[in-house]
């Protein structure tokens, strides 16, 4: 039976593996046909912004191509790519407030502005939400 | 003449799957290739960084698939081949269940009772 399962991500990217967790289960959340919705705050809203850039890496010894810098907009690119194969819904909402501090308005196609109130929806939609938070 | 420093390393594993790498591995290299004189202390989850033998698969989100996965412990490997010397608090890999020889042979065990005295050998010490 398909499920429809709320993730909460607070982690800005290139910080912490919480956010490549967070990223690898909605991937298997999708991979099995679940619907998923993200409410990305804080920092979170990052993950999608299109103004990530690779860049090649002296010490690794690699250029730009080859070197294949992970950039968290693709991740999140692929996972609506993804959601559209196996036909899941992928609801990504980046908190607007969270996006204007940081300056990051400029978002990957899929994600869409919102606020708190659609984080409320989707608890009230569900049965329970995965809250991966900030840690020390 | 440049500073002597030690870089000591604690938390591990924070964002190497996004980096490729350990950030501060990666800034020791950068920093040695620019002249500076280094030496590098891993304590806490981070002398898992010296175990030989680690494996993990590159990321892969739906059909996107990165290229490569970090290797910690030959990254700090090649640092460690650039006339960077290496600790690791032994007592840290002792609770980890790590032994000395699952451990790159170049690093170097320090005790607790003795990171003052390594400490004492540099001019500036910065823990990340």
């Amino acid at each position: 039976m398909k499920k429809t399962l709320p993730f909460a991500l607070m982690d800005p990217p290139f910080e912490s593996a919480r956010s490549t967790t967070a990223l690898r289960l909605v991937d298997l959340a999708l991979a099995r046909g679940h619907h998923v919705n993200v409410f990305a705050y804080e920092g979170a809203v990052a993950l999608a912004f299109a103004g990530q850039q690779a860049h090649p890496n002296a010490v690794h010894g690699r250029g730009l191509e080859e070197e294949d810098h992970p950039l968290p907009r693709e991740w999140v690119a692929a996972l609506h790519e993804l959601a559209g194969e196996r036909g899941a819904e992928l609801a990504w909402v980046n908190c607007g407030l969270c996006v204007d501090e940081r300056g990051v308005q400029q978002s990957i196609a899929g994600p869409r502005r919102g606020s708190p109130a659609d984080l409320a929806r989707m608890i009230d939609e569900s049965d329970n939400t995965l809250v991966i938070p900030t840690g020390d | 003449m440049a500073r002597k420093q030690l870089h000591v390393i604690d938390g591990a594993y924070r964002a190497t799957l996004e980096e490729q790498d350990d950030t501060v591995v990666w800034l020791c290299h950068a920093l040695r290739g620019a002249g500076a004189e280094l030496d590098l202390l891993l304590e806490g989850n981070a002398v898992v960084y010296g175990v030989q033998g680690q494996e993990v698969r590159p990321l892969a989100f739906g059909r996107r698939r990165q290229k490569h996965a970090p290797d910690l412990a030959g990254d700090l490997a090649g640092l460690l081949a650039k006339r960077v010397a290496g600790y690791y608090v032994e007592e840290d890999a002792a609770e980890r269940g790590i032994a000395p020889s699952e451990l790159l042979e170049s690093l170097v065990p320090v005790s607790r009772a003795k990171l003052a005295t390594l400490f004492a050998g540099y001019d500036q010490v910065h823990r990340w």
